[in-house]
């Protein structure tokens, strides 16, 4: 479990990026931070590994105050996945997923065979083990980031933006290799994105931000969708509107879905009692 | 070409004298330049003190380095000792610079992402900075090593024995082919350690290759293994 309270980070530059935050992050759940650019989120998730320390307040790991452990060592204890990848050009990507076993002391031949391990627990060949990271696609790097970023078997995985510069298509299926592990593996994911759909899809718990990482509402997906907190989170997630705002309309015989705009979202099959009109 | 064969044993001397005084420079101003260029690529205030300062050193003319420097080091006139020390200190002159520029160019993300899982700043630079600067740092070695091949020739001039001492030996007593034998060789020995510092780049620094060699083959089974 990872406690913020009260946290609030003011920048050199006098910048106020985090106000009086607090929030539990379960473990063993995928929490989603969402926000547009300005709203603190990866502030937030650079301050659990302490990238970033905060000016006030505290966080907790499991009831441990981060600000008495070692920055270094914290950091090789927590899984870490960023935007383009984060690899090291000059290692082999067997090299690279082995990287921070090999910091923390594992033998080196001990540290590779994990690391050929790993890539298949990403989905990726082992033939690719031997290769650079520039020659690898954008979506087989990313995986080689994921792979990483369980090395040490963390707990806890911190994941900023990480499918943010691949393409729709590699998106959606890295999306569904992340729920696919995390039904596997069960750790605290806490990951950070600008995209409500991609929060909605990995988040079990959506923490969506306004400017300076206020809390605008959290919740599952289906309580946000329901009931949206405020008009902000409504526009945001876009519920007023566009393809969120479904009516039902009749057409021989049969209800389908249609969207604001008048383009069909899809056909209604059936009633699922009590959990409204479920489109995800 | 008659003297060459009939000197063949002064010239080889020559040329190893010659090595003895520049390779060590060589090696010399790269080290000493590490941490410099460390430093000035860290802060901003060091990185414009560091760099003028040692840019500057290389406006210092030859000849009145090697008058100043045995009285500054304690050495005699004509100690080779002095010229080795005239050439780090040109070497460094250039190297600071490089090795800034070349920690400089280390893509940022690549830091902060080898920071957020764990290396320390220590371990970063060795592992991450020095390495991911190579191609930098080796393009300004190259220049380095060529300079000081040629520079050293000038030690002849002070008493220290080098391919240089051919030609002011050459002109002194009015044999042309001692001169001429003198600047292909310098420029040779040159030719040979540039030679050597690519041969050691190309084994320490092997994913510059790999780039250019193998991504038509990685573009090729792209689609391939995006699907598996």
């Amino acid at each position: 479990m990872i406690e913020f309270r009260s946290v609030s980070k003011q920048f050199p530059d006098g910048t106020l990026a985090v106000d009086d935050f607090s929030l539990t992050i379960p473990s063993h759940r995928t929490t989603v931070l969402v926000g547009s650019s300005g709203s603190g989120k990866t502030t937030l998730l650079r301050m659990i590994n302490r990238m970033v320390d905060p000016t006030a307040g505290t966080i907790e790991i499991d009831g441990v105050d981060i600000a008495s452990l070692e920055p270094v060592k914290l950091r090789r204890s927590i899984g870490y996945v960023m935007q383009n990848s984060g690899l090291l050009p000059h290692r082999k990507v067997v090299d690279n997923v082995a990287t921070v076993p090999l910091l923390r002391g594992v033998p080196r031949k001990k540290a590779r065979a994990d690391a050929l391990a790993l890539l298949d627990t990403v989905g990726l060949d082992r033939t690719l083990a031997d290769r650079y990271p520039s020659q690898l696609s954008g979506g087989q790097q990313q995986r080689v980031g994921v792979a990483r970023g369980l090395a040490v078997n963390p707990n806890i995985l911190l994941m900023d933006e990480p499918f943010g510069a691949v393409d729709p298509i590699v998106r959606a299926e890295l999306q569904q290799e992340l729920i696919r592990l995390q039904t596997e593996l069960g750790k605290t994911v806490v990951f950070v994105t600008h995209d409500v759909d991609e929060a909605f899809l990995l988040g079990d718990q959506v923490v969506i931000l306004q400017q300076g990482g206020r809390i605008a509402q959290i919740g599952t997906p289906t309580d946000i969708l329901a009931h949206p907190a405020n008009d902000f989170v409504a526009s945001f997630i876009g519920a007023e509107r566009g393809k969120r705002a479904l009516h039902l309309e009749r057409h021989d015989g049969r209800d389908v879905l249609v969207d604001s705009d008048g383009r069909l979202a899809g056909v209604l099959v059936g009633d699922a009692p009590g959990q409204g009109v479920g489109f995800r | 070409m008659n003297w060459v064969w009939a000197n063949l044993d002064l010239i080889w001397d020559r040329t190893l004298d010659h090595l003895v005084l520049s390779v060590p420079p060589i090696i010399l101003s790269f080290v000493i330049a590490l941490p410099l260029g460390w430093l000035a690529n860290r802060y901003r205030l060091s990185r414009g003190v560091i760099l003028t300062a040692s840019g500057l050193l290389y406006a210092i003319p030859s000849f009145p380095m090697f008058i100043v420097l045995p009285a500054l080091v304690g050495t005699t006139l004509r100690s080779p000792l002095n010229l080795v020390i005239a050439l780090t200190i040109y070497g460094v002159a250039l190297m600071v610079r490089v090795v800034a520029d070349g920690l400089a160019s280390v893509d940022a993300d690549v830091q902060r992402s080898a920071v957020a899982v764990g290396f320390s700043t220590w371990t970063t630079f060795w592992q991450v900075e020095l390495p991911l600067s190579g191609p930098v740092l080796l393009a300004g070695l190259r220049v380095v090593a060529v300079s000081t091949v040629s520079l050293a020739t000038v030690g002849a001039v002070i008493g220290a024995q080098s391919l240089g001492s051919l030609f002011t030996d050459g002109f002194q007593r009015g044999i042309q082919a001692e001169i001429i034998t003198g600047i292909v060789a310098t420029v040779l020995l040159a030719l040979l350690l540039d030679g050597a510092l690519v041969a050691v780049g190309r084994l320490a620094l092997p994913w510059t290759r790999a780039r250019k060699t193998v991504k038509a083959d990685a573009r090729l089974r792209l689609p391939v293994e995006v699907t598996s």
